[in-house]
């Protein structure tokens, strides 16, 4: 027979049991997934994958030049467009509008943004910049991404900003600096590393994104950096390659998505490192 | 005000406050936008006919929601129920079980998932879990529970791996991340003197974390859960490769199912008539308002949450 502080003592050992387990459970995926991805991924990797275009299935020596390359200009442009407005925003809503009901507003909107479903903004995308032009379009597509990241970079601009010190502003006032330059010249360097860490992020965030660009940029099965243009992407062609009836296609999908996870931890890991080095917290996700 | 009088900082906050009020600018431009777009189809179905119809028949020009709202409704409750008690799990392993140099390490572990993106998780479902599932998981469900009476019409049908269960525990997988972090969160605001209070009383650990760190924690807890549920409704490439995107409602989660998503993503490029884009613009409409309320709610109780234990 048990005594109650047994019963009770036993009753915590088996909850607390089932918690661990449940975090075993989380990292069994997670090793599961990546682990998956670099054995089908290594096996597929070659140089031709980084230097050749596609051939048709059947032919040897295909690559995926054209989708890296497409990629690469999709996310530069993106980036192009959404850091500057984003940092831009951020930057009002930790100063000129601190404090405000309207900082707040736009602040909680940006976190609903965050999360809105990103095949939603590529029926927007269409809507506005397909449609009317009637072709598919590489602007269309970084667009599209730049609207994804636009939110992002805002929160984690504005708070960064938040999190130097008044003093440090009213010290650079006192010297009759204008509100401008002391942002610049003070906040900014103050917030450099923060700032750097919601790009580094944004990017992260954005260039594993498939459904934004799936009627935006489309895809396009030749080498093409003509921004009118359709322009093929690394996770569009992963998408039309998985779910093709070719096992050349396949392995090809497989290689490009190990290059897309590899590069995303990356500077994911790369962010959060510098956020607990700088900062002493982890991101908000 | 010293910024208004100097010109160069005038340009600098309109710059800086434009830029902010791009957030707003999207947000109702997407709203107008889609209603605009889908215009036509809600003239011709309305709204009630357009989510109750369970037809999707591109020739004969007639569409209703029900069936992807039916699958999205499916895929991202049965995910919810998977993945809220593994997520509550890791948040009480990390925050009150975990030795303190592994706090750090597996609470990134974690999080990690978040940052896998949806079309890695729609390549593995593909090649990987689903064979798993049609080989060796759903005819062990089938074996075990598919007998009884009424639950056994969840299992009926023939395992193809390609189905809303494959779709669930795929989303439930990408959802953990998220209601567990912000239940760490949560667990995190409770204060330590009330934990100390319990535990100088003899309460047990698990005594703890039901009777103080639960009830203190559980507005952020719920917001958590909310968030989840607004990002597994909005799920597309993770879904897509695993669904099959067939337009059906079954009882059998062993059928192939469309969710609102996955339909866009497989049907907005070959929409050849008027009508059909504007219905699946009507559906992308739908599923911004559902999306967006359901997290402006977890939004709401995230703050309420951080405002009540600050």
């Amino acid at each position: 027979m048990m005594t109650i502080e047994q019963v009770r003592k036993l009753k915590s050992l088996i909850a607390l049991a089932f918690c661990t387990l449940a975090a075993f459970f989380g990292l069994f995926w997670l090793i599961f997934i990546l682990g998956d991805v670099l054995i089908h991924g290594i096996g597929a990797l070659n140089p031709s994958l980084f230097t050749n275009d596609p051939v048709p299935p059947g032919i040897e020596g295909g690559g995926l030049r054209n989708a890296f390359v497409g990629h690469l200009i999709i996310t530069s442009f993106a980036t192009l467009i959404g850091v500057p407005v984003g940092v831009l925003g951020g930057t009002f809503l930790a100063e000129y509008a601190r404090g405000r009901k309207i900082a707040r507003v736009i602040s909680v909107l940006s976190d609903i943004m965050v999360s809105v479903p990103s095949i939603v903004i590529g029926t927007f995308i269409y809507a506005v910049l397909v449609k009317p032009v009637g072709h598919f379009s590489g602007w269309a597509g970084a667009v599209a991404l730049a609207i994804i990241m636009i939110p992002v970079v805002l929160r984690t601009t504005e708070d960064m900003l938040s999190l130097v010190p008044w003093t440090l502003r009213e010290a650079a006032f006192a010297l009759g600096a204008p509100y401008y330059k002391v942002i610049i010249h003070v906040v900014y360097r103050a917030a450099a590393a923060g700032i750097l860490t919601g790009i580094l992020l944004s990017i992260a965030r954005v260039v594993g994104e498939t459904a934004p660009l799936l009627f935006t940029s489309f895809n396009n099965s030749f080498f093409s950096a003509n921004m009118n243009g359709p322009v093929s992407s690394l996770t569009v062609t992963i998408f039309q390659y998985a779910m093709g009836p070719y096992s050349s296609w396949h392995s090809q999908a497989w290689a490009a998505s190990l290059m897309i996870t590899v590069f995303i931890l990356v500077l994911t890991v790369l962010g959060r490192f510098i956020l607990r080095w700088r900062y002493g917290k982890r991101p908000t996700i | 005000m010293r910024h208004k009088k100097n010109p160069v900082d005038l340009i600098f906050l309109l710059v800086s406050g434009l830029a902010s009020l791009s957030v707003i600018a999207l947000i109702v431009g997407i709203l107008f936008t889609l209603i605009s777009e889908s215009s036509l189809s809600i003239e011709k179905f309305g709204l009630w006919g357009f989510i109750s119809s369970t037809d999707w028949n591109p020739v004969k020009e007639s569409f209703g929601a029900a069936t992807n709202l039916f699958g999205t409704a499916i895929t991202t409750v049965l995910s919810i129920l998977i993945a809220v008690p593994v997520a509550i799990g890791i948040a009480i392993f990390v925050t009150e079980i975990a030795p303190n140099f592994l706090k750090g390490p597996i609470g990134a572990a974690i999080e990690l998932l978040a940052a896998i993106p949806s079309i890695i998780y729609g390549m593995w479902g593909l090649f990987t879990l689903a064979p798993i599932m049609a080989n060796y998981i759903e005819p062990a469900l089938q074996k075990s529970i598919g007998s009884l009476p009424l639950v056994g019409m969840l299992f009926e049908g023939t395992p193809m791996g390609i189905d809303l269960l494959t779709a669930s525990v795929i989303l439930s997988i990408m959802i953990i991340p998220f209601t567990a972090s912000i239940s760490r969160d949560a667990f995190n605001l409770t204060p330590a003197v009330i934990k100390e209070s319990a535990y100088a009383l003899g309460a047990t650990k698990w005594e703890v974390v039901r009777s103080i760190v639960l009830p203190y924690s559980k507005l952020g807890v719920f917001g958590g859960i909310v968030l989840s549920l607004g990002r597994a409704l909005g799920e597309t490439m993770a879904v897509a490769f695993v669904l099959g995107n067939n337009h059906q409602i079954t009882s059998s989660l062993f059928d192939a199912a469309a969710t609102i998503t996955v339909t866009l993503a497989n049907e907005f490029t070959e929409a050849d008539t008027d009508i059909y884009l504007s219905s699946l613009f009507y559906l992308a409409l739908l599923l911004f308002l559902m999306s967006f309320i359901i997290l402006a709610l977890a939004k709401f109780f995230i703050l309420k949450a951080e405002r009540k234990y600050p």
